[in-house]
């Protein structure tokens, strides 16, 4: 994009010029804020069929909950699917980036693409930032050599499990799997054991919290169960808060209106712009 | 979030050690406070926590110091209960040398003097201390850590109390309206509005949940009241 | 003390039925000091769309100059206008650009679909991160204050003219809980035919 047209476009890849002025900012004694974590419980397993994901919807900043039903499922490629939990927009970016380059190496091997493929793209890049890329992942899939369940932590090292959980709510996840995990589970079975665990987490561990979300990756197909289970249910208000017209003080009202637009669809196919 | 202290043996530099003892701990919980003409409603979640766990999710933080008087204790929970067994035992005293129930105007002061006593190494808990002044008209003290105590109508303090104030000062202190008719505070009205205060700090203070307890003091009688809340 | 406080601020976002209400208080402060009442931090970005930058005030206004002439060249390109999920998008990933020496904002975006004119909010992270609930968002130094209050006052399909005294009450209450924002607000409805725009009358202390 970058030209001489607009120079001001950057080019790929982090930017640090805000860092000498936030440096100079935080040795004058302001501290720098914290970003949205994902306190999270996210877990997988591997049963007889593939590979079941399942993860908590909450996300904290501090002691407050900023998000009660985010997704931390996320979409890596069709036959991959990857759990997040740590600061929430390096896990949403970073699953992105890699979805990105997984559909590219489809594209340019005309394979499907494999979990260890995926696996070694996450780890070589959070390597590279040394743990400053706070992504704690859970990456699970099918592939021509069969499912796949890894869990790749933010300085980049990796484990290869049948079973296994991340997040604070991980000991909780854990404790369950420990129980009652069995290779070869059925699917009814491997699904209410992912739920279990999950839910677990959700009411022991105050970093986890409201509705259940479970991925279920078969060879061949994908079923992704966004709120599987509403685990806790909003109390009903006893009243409601409706004000009546005119209780807020007004100062000015300005009103601009809105002409609406007609778009006109162009008869004639334009060639696409590859300036 | 950016600076991640190394845990690398290897990078670890010369700078002497510092080991230091922190004499506190955060175990989270609300309390909110509503008075009436002649009643005072208090609540207080019942969950009791420390960083990401759940140490019980029944535990009452409301402490009944008379019949007319009832103290609602958050922060510290050990703290919380050195103070209520040495105010308890005041009390007792108080009964035995006078011969009379400590009044709650005169319970308010020595809560005050008792925080104070410890300035400069204070009890770590927010204090709601509530009940039915000499006329029979409810009242609500509210304190710091170090005993500063003002009288007002309605209070809320916490964890979440940052959530639950703003709400009180709108439905019962009808701030920033146009058009209402001042009028006393209902028992009903303040119940369900603190019902659904924290049914709010539920959903976003994650110290806060479980259930709630309510006492409902009238100069007839004190009567508990609970409420479930979300658990997670 | 963070530098997400130094300046002061509150912001708030809401969704009613076929409308959304994006407000601010008007406060310009250095720390508890307060230079002027009569602060913007809600942009025009579009016909139906409106961006809020609470934060550090010198942020506010870089970002919101960056994030104008990105969408122009964008709406230069492609010769339409941006769709607030696109501009949401486009925040988010010049925050994460700067994701090791942040932004100091919490960006609160508000608008109409084109075409539909389905009600759209989202609020981030100072790296980013979107979260685009249902209901509402908030951001700036009362967040919690607006949480509490938000939770209890918002329910489904509230109208326009119900949509700016919920929104309006929000907010005043809220800030009126916080030393360093308030001071006069703003309050914007955005409907399919018009956007109405309101200053409100608080308390100046």
């Amino acid at each position: 994009m970058s030209s001489v047209l607009c120079p001001e476009i950057p080019a790929p890849g982090f930017s640090f010029e805000n860092c000498r002025r936030n440096a100079m900012l935080e040795k004058k004694g302001l501290s720098i804020p914290k970003a949205q974590k994902t306190g999270t419980t996210i877990v997988g397993i591997i049963y007889a069929d593939g590979v079941i994901l399942g993860a908590d919807t909450r996300a904290t900043e501090d002691t407050t909950v900023a998000d009660k039903n985010c997704e931390k499922i996320h979409y890596l490629a069709p036959n991959m699917y990857c759990c997040g939990a740590g600061t929430a927009a390096d896990t949403e970016m970073t699953t992105q980036m890699v979805s990105s380059q997984l559909e590219l190496h489809r594209l340019n091997t005309n394979r499907v693409p494999r979990v260890a493929t995926a696996n070694q793209i996450l780890k070589q890049y959070l390597f590279r930032y040394q743990g400053h890329i706070g992504a704690a992942l859970v990456l699970g899939g099918v592939d021509s050599t069969g499912p796949h369940l890894y869990s790749i932590f933010p300085h980049g090292s990796t484990d290869k499990l049948p079973y296994t959980t991340m997040g604070s709510g991980s000991l909780a996840a854990m404790a369950v799997f420990e129980t009652r995990w069995k290779p070869n589970m059925s699917e009814a079975e491997g699904v209410k054991l992912v739920r279990d665990a999950v839910g677990y987490g959700i009411f022991n561990d105050l970093g986890s919290g409201s509705n259940i979300d479970i991925c279920i990756i078969r060879k061949g197909t994908v079923e992704y169960l966004r709120t599987y289970d509403e685990a806790n249910k909003k109390g009903e208000k006893q009243n409601s808060y409706k004000y009546p017209k005119g209780t807020t003080a007004v100062l000015t009202t300005r009103v601009i209106d809105i002409e609406e637009v007609s778009v006109r669809r162009l008869d004639r196919v334009e060639a696409m712009d590859t300036a | 979030m950016l600076q991640q202290k190394s845990t690398y043996t290897d990078y670890r530099n010369n700078a002497a050690i510092q080991h230091q003892f922190s004499p506190y701990a955060d175990n989270g919980g609300s309390v909110v406070a509503i008075a009436g003409d002649d009643f005072v409603i208090v609540g207080a979640d019942t969950r009791l926590s420390a960083g990401f766990s759940i140490y019980t999710r029944e535990q009452n933080k409301l402490f009944r110091l008379s019949n007319t008087t009832v103290l609602g204790c958050s922060g510290c929970w050990c703290d919380t209960l050195t103070l209520t067994k040495i105010l308890k035992s005041r009390m007792q005293m108080y009964q035995q040398e006078h011969n009379k129930t400590m009044s709650t105007t005169a319970c308010a002061q020595m809560l005050s003097t008792m925080l104070y006593h410890k300035r400069f190494f204070p009890y770590y808990i927010s204090n709601v201390l509530v009940g039915l002044d000499e006329d029979g008209k409810g009242c609500v003290y509210s304190y710091d850590p170090v005993g500063h105590c003002e009288k007002r109508t309605f209070r809320a303090s916490g964890s979440a109390g940052a959530l639950l104030q703003p709400l009180l000062d709108n439905q019962i202190g009808q701030k920033n309206m146009l058009n209402v008719k001042e009028e006393p505070v209902t028992k009903e009205k303040a119940l369900s509005v603190i019902k659904d205060v924290f049914i709010s700090a539920a959903e976003r203070d994650i110290y806060t949940g479980d259930s709630i307890l309510i006492n409902i003091i009238t100069k007839d009688d004190v009567k508990v009241e609970t409420f479930q809340l979300r658990k997670d | 003390m963070s530098i997400l406080t130094y300046n002061g601020g509150a912001m708030l976002a809401m969704k009613g039925e076929n409308c959304v209400a994006i407000a601010a208080d008007r406060r310009f402060g250095v720390q508890a000091q307060t230079l002027a009442t009569n602060f913007e931090k809600i942009f025009e970005m579009g016909s139906h769309l409106y961006v809020g930058l609470p934060g550090l005030a010198t942020d506010t206004q870089t970002v919101m100059e960056k994030l104008r002439f990105r969408k122009n060249i964008y709406e230069l390109k492609e010769n339409r206008a941006m769709s607030p999920r696109v501009f949401s998008a486009m925040v988010s990933h010049l925050l994460y650009e700067n994701r090791f020496g942040p932004y100091f904002v919490e960006p609160v975006v508000a608008g109409l679909e084109p075409k539909t004119f389905e009600p759209f909010i989202c609020n981030m992270d100072l790296i980013g991160c979107i979260n685009q609930p249902k209901d509402f968002v908030v951001g700036g130094t009362a967040s919690a204050q607006l949480y509490g209050m938000c939770e209890a006052l918002w329910e489904p399909n509230l109208t326009p003219d119900e949509l700016f005294e919920t929104t309006s009450q929000a907010l005043i209450n809220a800030f009126d809980r916080d030393a360093v924002s308030g001071w006069g607000a703003t309050v914007y409805i955005i409907e399919k035919d018009k956007v109405t725009i309101k200053n409100l009358k608080t308390r100046m202390d």
